[in-house]
């Protein structure tokens, strides 16, 4: 075992000696296993963002709500049997209400209707568009996730009544009263001026594809009032415990054919959405693109890879009398086996650590030049980067190392 | 090792009829053809021969470096013939110093880390064999040179580490190969003299060379020809092996 550490100390500082000496050759060599690493850790990188935006993008729709919807939330192949289907009316919340509230023991809590189109809001020159205009009651707080940064959400009172009040996302209060808050003055709707009474603090993007910032929502009756038309409806449900999803969905699916009066025989012609759906739709895409991205990349690893290996020959072939000397005066297979290993792996961890730091700043540039893309450099990155470019060094490193390990001494001795 | 000690009824090597076939080519070379040859404690023996004699072949047997095609090999007692490769450099390391004629150091370390390889072959911990190293460095008179680098050198000094390296390990048997074909004669002349002084010491040393002023030095020749030994004046003189233009006046002087 002391002599296996005295080998591998000795082979730490021909390694290190070797490198010096050939310091360009290395630079070199080590520059293919940079770009590697770079590229590697950059694409875990952006995978690492892309799941936590996606992560972050999923908990918008509440891991414990159902949205009753004319479509479904994934592709489907048969979209003539959903184009037909009865639109969805933000009057079914009501009877849905009843029926839970006249059922003991419901997995259901409340149903909250929602409708919602896109329009532009104005405050006097200043018009933001293709803003989110949603009209619900005052119980969609209870199915939602958002915070307020000012303000607060409009009451039971104003919901009801159709008050002209709204609450504004991120976006539009940014937009409209950059220097100023946005509460207790008015925004214009299709000429419609509505009272702000809260501004919900920021949701980022969806997928980064569009803001959940760019939104106005407002009581139902004042919404049906100004834009009933083309708008599209949805009524959401929150379930009593997230874990028995299934039987909250079979209980709505039920409630649902009785509120729209569904004989038996007949089909359902609604769909009963959840985030988790949404999900195993997405995660299939999402999985695809960070395999072909790590593949693509790792290419480039592995081009670093032979890189090494031919360095490597290179070097065996050039110290093979020293090798012929060094098993002359008593080195093993083993010894100088290690000896080789040691040095490509050593020369790949180089890289790797170069590469990790060029990654570093990189990412850090990125993410202060895009703000918006979630970027997660993390300690496992580094510990995974760092294993690669050792498993890249012993991999590349082990076949040269090898014909090295079984040189005849007599020959490498005379070797000119 | 006292120098007086003469342990010559022990022998360190036993080599019975051994032969060494390479295949070069098409053609299968008999470079050893049936080589017998004993070496006790405390000899100094010349292996001198022509090129293609095979005698870099039975250095190469001696050394360890290399098995017999057939023939039994017995190294203080132990058959090497049938020794795996790890098994030999086992032997090499602990039995056995090398030198070369090309010194063959490891040219980006200095004296004290080339003359410590062996050691580190060998498993000894790092201050004994720093100690070793200068120790043996100093036996040969490089007390000043400890950090030098070989390039840094002159050949004889150069030579002076590539012995001291080949004692570190207190080997059985010194395996010098030419050890002055890359000197001048002056310097030479001091590595002869060196060498003299370890035999004198009690060292066991084997010369393979082929001038015979260089093998007048040992206290015993072996003659090579066409794979076969042609003559071996068994250390007692041997005068009618010798070449007749080239008398050997310097065997007479050491004793």
């Amino acid at each position: 075992m002391k002599r296996f550490l005295y080998e591998l100390s000795e082979s730490w500082k021909i390694a290190v000696a070797q490198m010096r000496s050939n310091k360009t050759r290395s630079t070199l060599t080590a520059l293919g296993v940079v770009i590697g690493i770079v590229a590697v850790t950059l694409m875990g990188t952006a995978i690492g963002g892309i799941q936590v935006g996606f992560d972050k993008s999923m908990a918008i729709f509440g891991d414990d709500v159902l949205y009753v919807s004319q479509w479904p939330w994934k592709r489907v192949d048969d979209w003539w049997n959903y184009r037909d289907r009865k639109k969805i009316k933000t009057e079914y919340a009501e009877p849905i209400n009843r029926i839970i509230a006249a059922t003991p023991n419901s997995n259901l809590v409340i149903a909250v209707p929602t409708s919602s189109l896109l329009r532009s809001v104005k405050n006097g020159q200043s018009e933001v568009s293709n803003v989110l205009i949603r009209g619900t009651v005052s119980d969609y707080l209870i199915t939602s996730t958002f915070d307020f940064k000012e303000g607060r959400f409009f009451n039971d009172v104003e919901s009801r009544g159709g008050a002209n009040v709204c609450v504004i996302g991120y976006d539009v209060a940014d937009a409209l009263f950059p220097s100023e808050s946005p509460i207790e003055k008015s925004v214009l709707i299709n000429g419609q001026p509505f009272r702000v009474v809260g501004v919900i603090s920021r949701q980022g993007t969806f997928l980064g594809l569009f803001s959940l910032d760019s939104i106005v929502v407002m009581p139902l009756p004042a919404f049906q009032k100004y834009f009933s038309a083309k708008s599209d409806s949805d009524v959401l449900v929150k379930v009593k415990d997230k874990t028995r999803l299934a039987e909250a969905r079979d209980e709505l699916t039920g409630v649902m054919r009785r509120v729209r009066g569904l004989p038996p025989e007949k089909k359902d012609d609604f769909s009963i959405n959840e985030q988790q759906a949404l999900k195993s739709t997405l995660d299939p895409i999402k999985n695809s693109i960070a395999i072909a991205g790590l593949f693509i990349t790792g290419l480039s690893l592995f081009v670093g890879a032979i890189g090494i290996m031919n360095i490597t020959f290179v070097s065996v072939k050039e110290r093979t009398r020293e090798i012929g000397t060094r098993k002359a005066l008593g080195a093993r297979r083993r010894t100088i086996l290690l000896q080789f290993l040691i040095e490509s792996a050593s020369l790949c961890l180089l890289g790797g650590f170069i590469g990790l730091g060029v990654a570093y700043v990189m990412c850090t540039g990125i993410g202060q030049a895009f703000p918006s893309f979630p970027i997660q450099f993390s300690l496992g990155l580094v510990l995974v980067s760092m294993a690669v470019s050792i498993l890249t060094g012993l991999f590349s490193g082990f076949a040269p190392a090898w014909s090295a390990s079984r040189l005849d001494p007599v020959a490498a001795l005379r070797y000119e | 090792m006292t120098s007086d000690t003469r342990l010559s009824d022990s022998i360190i090597i036993d080599i019975e009829n051994i032969t060494k076939d390479y295949v070069m080519g098409e053609e299968i070379v008999h470079a050893l053809r049936g080589v017998s040859l004993q070496i006790h404690s405390n000899e100094y023996l010349a292996i001198m021969g022509p090129s293609g004699s095979g005698k870099s072949t039975l250095m190469n047997m001696l050394g360890c470096l290399d098995t017999p095609s057939s023939g039994r090999y017995e190294f203080n007692g132990r058959d090497v013939s049938s020794m795996t490769d790890d098994e030999l450099a086992s032997i090499r390391n602990r039995e056995i110093g090398f030198v070369f004629q090309t010194f063959n150091l490891l040219p980006r370390a200095d004296s004290l880390r080339n003359v410590e390889l062996p050691l580190i072959y060998a498993g000894m911990d790092p201050e004994t064999r720093r100690e070793r190293a200068a120790h043996v460095l100093r036996e040969v008179g490089l007390d000043d040179r400890l950090h030098h680098k070989p390039n840094e050198l002159s050949g004889g000094q150069r030579q002076r580490v590539a012995i001291a390296r080949a004692l570190v390990n207190d080997p059985s048997i010194i395996l010098a190969d030419e050890p002055t074909g890359n000197l001048d004669s002056k310097t030479g002349d001091e590595i002869m003299t060196l060498f003299e002084n370890l035999y004198q010491r009690g060292h066991t040393i084997i010369l393979v060379t082929h001038e015979a002023d260089i093998a007048n030095h040992a206290r015993r020749t072996v003659r090579l020809r066409d794979g076969l030994i042609e003559s071996d004046d068994g250390g007692f003189g041997g005068i009618d092996n010798l070449p007749v233009e080239d008398p050997l006046p310097a065997n007479a002087t050491v004793y």
